[in-house]
């Protein structure tokens, strides 16, 4: 953005979506809602998931890098949001695995019928 | 720093006439009244704020352990029934933990330097900066409210299902914290936007000084962890109040699942609480030996390296409750964060050596930071090694081990700090000998409280209990008289502080010879930090300095003149 | 109401504090810790994906039983409706950058609107829950799932759904008091192609309400 009248130091520069781009995204991400609605009645069994999870994520994309400008900014900015998303994916992960791991001898110990009162350590 | 914008500092209009003789205003007499500090955006006020805040909060939990300590004089009651015992301890805990620890040496010290460090006028976010005390102020009201209520009685870490079904008040107790949460990453957002976007021209990453490392390092973690903490206790308490059965056994929840949500946060929060100090430890090493600080980008990588490993280790707090295939991974990856510390602390032995060194105050509490985070270290490798974890987990070894490295780390690294930018905040000498006593007093006393601790671990003592066996007795006693002594050692280190500010000789500007912007300006600084905008220069390049024997201050060595001048120790 | 172009008149430092030297400065500051303060959102509905991976793979028949009891329909809508309203907090933050007062006012009212359409058909939805006793593990009033142990594991996934969601509305509750405070500052002609950092700043915050719900949509209503 230029404005001549304002000194350099008053100036900022940063990217302005164009009508097209921003219809373009808005309409990509209704098609995308739609089929990921149709997807859940496809017959894919534990996949569906998956499935639900990546459209979710393209759609993710699509408002990050365009309606969040992330394409045209610093990327810094960028890798800090791939890194939250980057501890959480650890977090869950560990965490899951865990609580898997230790299931079998959870469901061994016949939770819950102990009242809650008796359950502390 | 440009040098057009901002015109040099002017005397604000409402002055005392008595300040306007002599020398120019500082930010402590700029405005006067109890609203130009309730209302100021100094990041100065702001940090001095903070640290009456956090040193009253570290009063509060201080007088609750010499009282847990005296109730464990003698096994059976002493001087408090156990219901009472419970409440205090975890008082004790949470206040130290929450109200002290975490925002002593960032949102004290680190708001106060860290924008003289890098020559700023202030953080990046002034209001959000006066929002994050405030904060701080309602958390730490609605923590202690808790205790004028039933009190708390979870222990610090609130661990369901006991925290969803005890009477004591844990709502008030863990919206405190959740507060607090926020007051903590306000801190961790300003520094690091502060660091990204405000370093002068000529300062590269690599030319900061390593205390605003560790800070920046220290506001990762309080960025990526503290937010989980929050939504922990958001779930904690609409178990209590709502019954959502996340966590309650006996609503098809996870106990240890609460404990895989605390402790991912509340590990990073053990490295929130120990990486400022570890760069506060680097500044006075290189300060008080004279000499260039040994392997600075190591210490660099190593801060930011416990920070990231951080968060790959919180299992090893609950070997006893996770798989057995977890506890084995954490057990590994816990000793991998070793590696960095003993980088650190190899670089910081390699700084003193051939170093000339002077035994000031700071120096003194540097060096048994070396000594006691040494000792916390290494017991620490017995808690992560599985198999003499199960012996001493939950034991008085823990309470040992984790009091050597957040006390005998973290506070003696914030004393440190604190007398070594006293007369930088303040304008004020303290006197040298009293501090070194003090540093002495605090040393002695706080081994002889912890050290039996260990003893007292190994043989069997379980930690949090009210009553014990009769030959634990012993070693209780041994432990209870040193916490006095420990508790007359930081009597004499705020009688110095305090009889300073009004006796104490004027502070020169760089009383240290140290090279870090904060020690161009005056002390303590003008409003707007410098008069002059300082130049960027390295940031140990110590040799740059001789000392004015009449004046007490180091001054930059006209170019020139090479010979290196004998350091003169600063007089008390 | 709506001052025309009054940003080319203004003083040039009107809103740059005093510590930033440059305008440029000022807004990559601001741009960095909004992003840091978004990287604590994810964090924070991070820990409530963490329980609900948990309780899904645990309980998979459960879930999908449970998911059932959603209403689809109303799901689908509500997730245009906060598409839309990002759209329109996009244009808005283009139109401060252009200059255009009309635009910007217009963009962020109507962003404002759908927002508080979302929060009435979350209203809707969960007046059905109430009614049909669908609610979270210690309310849980409904016999039809499969019930373990004194408790109905169906109430499992209605604490998380409600936890979610729940969390959810409240950040569209703040989002909309944030855009109201933008959209009263834009009413007095505070934003122009030099300063408009808040508009930038609370539109990044909306967008990410925005994403949550983008995982979440799939995650509670479409398993199956």
């Amino acid at each position: 953005m230029n404005n001549s009248s304002l000194p350099a130091d008053e100036q900022i520069h940063s990217h302005v979506s164009s009508p097209q781009q921003l219809i373009s995204i808005f309409v990509a991400l209704l098609g995308l809602t739609a089929l990921t609605v149709s997807a859940s009645t496809w017959p894919v069994g534990r996949f569906d998931v998956w499935i639900a999870l990546g459209i979710a994520g393209v759609k993710a994309f699509l408002v990050a890098a365009y309606f969040m400008h992330l394409r045209y900014d610093k990327p810094t900015n960028s890798l800090l949001l791939l890194f939250s998303v980057g501890v959480v994916v650890l977090f869950l992960g560990v965490t899951l695995a865990d609580v898997h791991q230790s299931e079998p001898q959870v469901q061994a110990a016949g939770l819950p019928q102990i009242p809650a009162s008796e359950a502390a350590p | 720093m440009s040098t057009t914008t901002e015109p040099k500092h002017r005397l604000p209009q409402f002055i005392s006439p008595r300040s306007t003789t002599e020398q120019p205003l500082s930010y402590l007499t700029a405005e006067r009244g109890i609203r130009s500090w309730l209302f100021t955006l100094d990041h100065k006020r702001i940090g001095v704020m903070y640290l009456i805040g956090i040193l009253t909060s570290f009063l509060m939990g201080g007088v609750m352990a010499l009282l847990v300590r005296t109730e464990l004089l003698t096994p059976g009651p002493t001087i408090m029934d156990a219901d009472t015992y419970n409440h205090m301890f975890t008082l004790h805990g949470a206040i130290m933990t929450f109200l002290f620890i975490i925002p002593s040496i960032p949102a004290a010290l680190g708001n106060f330097v860290l924008p003289l460090m890098i020559g700023a006028k202030d953080v990046a976010f002034p209001r959000m900066n006066l929002a994050s005390l405030y904060l701080w102020v309602f958390g730490a009201v609605f923590l202690v409210a808790a205790m004028g209520l039933n009190g708390l009685d979870t222990g610090w870490t609130f661990y369901t299902p006991y925290s969803t079904t005890t009477n004591s008040s844990v709502i008030s107790a863990t919206m405190g914290v959740f507060i607090l949460g926020f007051s903590s990453i306000f801190t961790g957002i300003n520094f690091i936007a502060t660091v990204h976007t405000m370093r002068p021209k000529g300062m590269t990453w690599f030319r900061m000084p390593l205390f605003l490392w560790s800070l920046y390092a220290t506001a990762i973690i309080q960025v990526l962890a503290t937010p989980v903490l929050g939504i922990t206790l958001m779930l904690l308490i609409a178990e209590r109040v709502a019954g959502i059965g996340i966590f309650d056994p006996a609503l098809g929840g996870d106990p240890v699942l609460y404990q895989h949500f605390f402790w991912f946060y509340s590990h990073p929060a053990v490295y929130i609480m120990i990486l400022p100090a570890m760069g506060i430890i680097s500044e006075l090493i290189s300060t008080f030996s004279r000499t260039r600080i040994f392997g600075y980008r190591f210490l660099c990588y190593s801060s930011v390296a416990i920070a990231l490993l951080g968060f790959l280790v919180w299992g090893h707090h609950m070997f006893t409750s996770e798989s057995a295939m977890a506890a084995v991974i954490f057990s590994a990856l816990t000793f991998s964060v070793s590696i960095p510390s003993g980088i650190k602390i190899f670089n910081w032995l390699a700084t003193l050596y051939k170093g000339s060194i002077s035994l000031t105050t700071p120096m003194c509490f540097a060096l048994s930071f070396i000594v006691l985070f040494a000792f916390g270290g290494l017991t620490g490798l017995f808690l992560g090694a599985l198999a003499t974890d199960v012996h001493l987990h939950d034991t008085y070894f823990v309470v040992a081990h984790f009091h050597y490295v957040m006390m005998g780390g973290t506070l003696m690294a914030f004393i440190g700090g604190l007398f070594y930018w006293w007369p930088k905040m303040f304008g004020k000498m303290y006197n040298e000998f009293w501090g070194r006593m003090s540093c002495l007093g605090i040393f002695v006393g706080f081994n002889w409280t912890f050290f039996p601790q260990f003893l007292l671990g190994t043989k069997g003592m379980a930690r949090r209990y009210y009553n014990y066996k009769p030959e634990f007795q012993g070693l209780h006693v041994v432990s209870t008289l040193g916490a006095f002594v420990l508790g007359v050692g930081l009597v004499i280190c705020a009688a110095v502080l305090v009889h300073s500010l009004f006796r104490g000789r004027k502070a020169p500007p760089n009383p240290w010879g140290v090279a870090t912007m904060e020690w161009e300006t005056t002390s303590p600084p003008p409003v707007h930090n410098f008069e002059d905008t300082p130049k960027v220069t390295d940031p140990y390049d110590l040799e740059g300095f001789v000392l004015n024997e009449t004046s007490g201050n180091y001054e930059r060595r006209p170019a020139g003149i090479t010979s290196s001048q004998k350091p003169s120790e600063v007089k008390a | 109401m709506i001052a025309e172009a009054s940003s080319a008149t203004q003083a040039p430092s009107r809103f740059r504090a005093h510590h930033f030297e440059t305008a440029e400065q000022q807004y990559a500051a601001s741009k960095l810790g909004m992003w840091l303060f978004l990287v604590t959102e994810v964090l924070f509905f991070g820990g409530l994906f963490v329980a609900y991976a948990v309780f899904r793979t645990l309980h998979p028949e459960v879930f999908m039983n449970s998911a059932q009891l959603l209403d689809t329909r109303l799901g689908a809508i509500n997730t245009v409706i906060l598409l839309f309203s990002s759209l329109t907090m996009a244009w808005a933050v283009r139109c401060s950058q252009l200059g255009q007062q009309r635009g910007l006012v217009i963009c962020l009212s109507l962003t404002i609107f759908a927002a508080i359409v979302f929060l009435g058909i979350k209203g809707v939805e969960y007046s059905h829950k109430w009614h049909e006793g669908h609610l979270w593990a210690s309310q849980y009033s409904s016999g039809d799932a499969a019930s373990v142990g004194g408790f109905d594991r169906a109430g499992t996934f209605f604490s998380i759904y409600f936890a979610m969601t729940g969390l959810h509305a409240i950040h569209i509750v703040a989002g909309i008091a944030a855009i109201g405070w933008v959209l009263m500052r834009s009413l007095r002609g505070d934003f122009g192609p030099n300063y408009f950092t808040p508009v930038d700043t609370v539109g990044l915050y909306w967008h990410l309400v925005d994403l949550v719900w983008i995982f979440l949509f799939p995650l509670l209503y479409l398993i199956g």
